[in-house]
């Protein structure tokens, strides 16, 4: 069995409502089972489908039985499908050694496109992930999965480069064999190259250092 | 995933979320009969026990409503079935009666009722706390911790329904319910359970007398419950502090312990059986304990039924929890407020960690989805609205178009009581616009609630000829919890296909006014509204057009809609940013470096209602045929 960083290790994946949260955390967490670890997911989505924020948390230990939510400041990951919503969860879950990856492209809130509200400054934005965690990486996931065609697609672009982190639970060949056994034919191909683009712009990004 | 349900492979380990588990446990139990109705966080049970009926010779059934299917499930007991009932904490209380008389005649075959509560509300309009129900009807209640333990609850809760020949209630929470963990798969039955005859003096009558016998199978449970073998205790022999968790609270607890490195002087005692009370078990800890720490999920059901245990035992004890404001008296529990609530017990300090900025985040509204058709609805509403005299009176119902109570729907909603109830609360104010009210009275309801509890309360509004508005938002599919289908819909949760029950001739057979229209005709349905409200008596308008997000999962040919930012005047145009601003779909953002609008190609699937309603005619549908 592999040697978790962290034991229980945490990760806490967010976004929008619609964005593929909890397809994600599924996939590492089924992962992460057929590895022979226990693995523990909270969902937190409620009517959120609808346009509100959702989180997943999973959790991975060799052998404890956890509850499905990570306790605040205790998160090793942040995977961000929004810059906002990565925003809201590392200033609740990040800690001196999150690493975080995240998708910069806003969705503005109702609230702002009304003129109510004002999205936070993007500069103020990124210098606040960065200073509360160990590492943030951006990965424009949704313009690569647009790119390859289905907008949907961007769960795996992050999913691809949160498996080039050092210390990520799961690697390339992991998530690459998981994509292979839910997805036939055109949508495998799309996915695949989603994928790909996803580990290729952390490894250009340097993965986390 | 969805094909472990029926995987014949005991041992394996896979990851379930509880509400699969809980299917799982229904499978290995060897169940011959499941009905629902849906409700979050339990809506996944019976679409998928419908999926796998009949590889695994059962029947599972969409009842019309909550009622139907537990009655229908007590009836299949009569003939020796295991029958399994998922409701969520609202439906529960819809089966208040026939829970109250089933309690008081008893089952023959096993009767389980899974009913899930949603602690913070995360997708109900309100916290209820199923427990008071079990306690209200002298019937037992499970609460399982783990996936696992939602799985093997299950055919537990059956042998003792059918020893005990009662209902066995399984107390789901939302955390439970959409979360995921490592079940153990067990061995699948070679058959369902065997049906029997239902003998001459088979019986199942609620009457009086048989109120003392279901007292004594209460007495008999609660004996039985001192050895639930999902009770546990961990810690010193006679605790001086005490944790007592039901539910979620015990894993929560275990990694606050954990924290503080607290598990050696204080006691955790984990309840899965939390009706009736093993008081025996209970009272072993309590007795020596001084301080006492309650983790339950909603209202201080343990709390106050453990002060009465401490109370008739003359013990003196400082007891902590939701009822006395160690935790907060709503909301889930998490594990921050255990952390500390049982740092506070073993006097200790939880760890400090360093936090962001103070000044808080904007939250993110609830909206209706890019291509709602109730968008369109609600925005035509509130045009005729405003052009009466007096302003209208509009009343709410349960389903997506709940929403409209917020800014998504303009605040359009007076009213809004549970499912059902929006025909009789418009029912009586139409009434009185015969004694001096002089409003419109509008209410509306979805084509799942529809059959669910809107028909007694139109054959009243017509018999009784109230002087309102019904509006049918019929979008083919009970949306909100996740499209099951509907008496409307013409398939069944087994996945056949039936005569559906149109909406329209079932109004016309009432004798009601009925007229129809499609919320995407934007200037045909706005007449037709104005119109009928201009009508007395009582009319029925039938808003036909599907879902959108329906829609798309049944992959639509996709039109492209763009702004032509040549023709949009941004914000010199008098139409004050209609699209984004007034409108408010997803799929219309706005441009902020050129002070144009925007459609956003992520978010919009295409209906193309906002090309008809933008004034400066700057929003372009191409391709394929527009709604």
């Amino acid at each position: 069995m592999k040697q978790l960083k962290c034991d229980p290790l945490n990760i806490v994946i967010c976004g929008i409502g619609g964005q593929g949260n909890v397809l994600a955390s599924e996939v590492v967490g089924s992962t992460m089972t057929e590895l022979g670890f226990r693995v523990s997911i909270g969902e937190t989505y409620g009517a959120s489908q609808r346009g509100g924020s959702v989180m997943s948390h999973v959790r991975v230990s060799a052998a404890r039985e956890l509850g499905v939510l990570i306790p605040e400041g205790e998160a090793h990951f942040i995977i961000g499908f929004e810059p906002l919503e990565t925003l809201r969860i590392a200033r609740r879950y990040a800690g001196e050694e999150t690493l975080v990856v995240y998708d910069p492209r806003p969705v503005y809130p109702q609230g702002v496109l009304r003129g109510a509200q004002a999205y936070p400054n993007m500069d103020a934005l990124r210098a606040e992930i960065r200073s509360l965690s160990a590492s943030a990486r951006e990965i424009p996931a949704a313009d690569i999965a647009l790119r390859c065609g289905d907008a949907r697609a961007a769960n795996i672009a992050l999913l691809g480069a949160f498996s080039r982190l050092s210390g990520a639970p799961l690697d390339r060949e992991d998530l690459s064999a998981v994509l292979r056994q839910r997805f036939r034919g055109a949508v495998l191909e799309m996915n695949e190259k989603v994928f790909a683009l996803g580990c290729e712009a952390m490894d250009a990004e340097g993965g986390a250092q | 995933m969805e094909w472990t349900m029926t995987l014949d492979a005991p041992g394996k380990v896979c990851l379930m979320q509880g509400n699969e588990a809980v299917v799982r446990g229904a499978v290995e139990a060897g169940i011959n009969f499941a009905a629902s109705y849906p409700g979050s966080p339990s809506s996944q049970i019976l679409g998928m026990l419908g999926k796998i009926a009949r590889e695994r010779g059962f029947y599972a059934q969409w009842a019309t409503n909550e009622v139907c299917a537990l009655e229908a499930c007590i009836g299949t007991s009569l003939a020796n079935a295991r029958s399994i009932c998922i409701v969520k904490q609202n439906g529960l209380l819809c089966t208040a009666d026939a829970l109250h008389c089933g309690a008081q005649h008893g089952v023959k075959g096993g009767l389980v009722i899974v009913t899930s509560d949603d602690p913070s509300a995360h997708s109900s309009t309100n916290e209820f706390d199923s427990r008071f129900m079990a306690m209200s009807a002298d019937l037992p209640m499970l609460e399982p911790t783990t996936m696992q333990e939602a799985k093997d609850m299950v055919p537990y809760a059956f042998e003792l329904s059918e020893k005990y020949r009662q209902m066995v209630l399984l107390r789901l929470t939302t955390r439970v319910c959409h979360g995921r963990s490592n079940v153990t798969l067990g061995p699948l039955p070679e058959a369902p359970h065997p049906l029997k005859a239902v003998g001459e003096w088979d019986r199942l009558v609620c009457v009086s007398y048989r109120h003392t016998p279901m007292l004594e199978t209460l007495d008999s449970l609660q004996e039985a419950f001192e050895e639930c073998p999902y009770n546990r205790y961990a810690g010193p022999e006679a605790p001086k502090k005490l944790i007592v968790a039901g539910g979620t609270g015990r894993l929560y607890a275990e990694e606050a312990l954990h924290r503080l490195d607290a598990g050696g002087e204080v006691g955790l005692l984990s309840l899965a059986s939390l009706w009736p009370l093993p008081e025996k078990l209970i009272a072993r800890y309590l007795r020596g304990a001084e301080e006492v720490l309650i983790l339950e999920e909603v209202d201080p059901f343990l709390e106050r039924n453990l002060q009465a245990i401490a109370g008739k035992h003359g013990f003196s004890i400082r007891f902590a929890g939701r009822g006395d404001g160690a935790l907060p008296r709503v909301g889930e529990l998490t594990p921050e407020l255990v952390l500390a609530a049982v740092a506070g017990l073993a006097g200790k300090t939880p760890p400090a960690r360093k936090r962001g900025a103070e000044e808080p985040l904007l939250e993110r509204e609830l909206n209706f989805c890019a291509g709602c058709p109730h968008r369109a609805t609600f925005h035509l509403l509130r045009r005729v609205l405003r052009r009466e005299k007096n302003p209208g009176i509009v009343v709410g119902d349960i389903g997506c178009y709940i929403m409209s109570s917020q800014e998504a729907g303009h605040y359009a909603y007076q009213a809004c009581n549970c499912m059902g109830s929006g025909i009789n609360l418009a029912e009586g104010l139409g009434q009185l616009t015969a004694y001096g009210l002089d409003q419109k009275v509008v209410t509306m309801c979805g084509d799942s609630t529809f059959y669910h509890s809107i028909l007694p309360g139109l054959v009243n509004a017509r018999y009784h000829d109230s002087n309102m508005l019904l509006m049918v938002l019929d979008n083919s599919a009970t949306a909100m919890t996740g499209f099951q289908p509907h008496p409307g819909t013409g398939v069944t949760a087994m996945g056949d296909n039936v005569a559906p029950m149109e909406i329209r001739p079932i109004c016309e057979a009432m004798g009601c006014k009925v007229a129809e229209a499609d919320p995407f005709d934007v200037d045909a349905t706005e007449a037709l509204m104005a119109r009928l409200l201009q009508e007395p008596g009582l009319k029925v308008l039938i808003l036909r057009q599907p879902c959108a997000t329906l829609k798309s999962k049944q992959g639509r040919a996709k039109v492209r809609v763009r702004v032509d930012q040549d023709k949009c005047f941004g914000d010199g145009c008098g139409c004050d940013k209609f699209c984004s601003r007034v409108w408010g779909c997803p799929g219309n953002s706005w441009d902020f470096t050129k002070n144009k609008a925007v459609i956003d190609p992520v978010s919009c699937v295409g209906c193309g209602v906002c090309a008809k309603l933008c004034p400066a005619g700057a929003i372009v549908v191409e391709g394929g045929d527009e709604a």
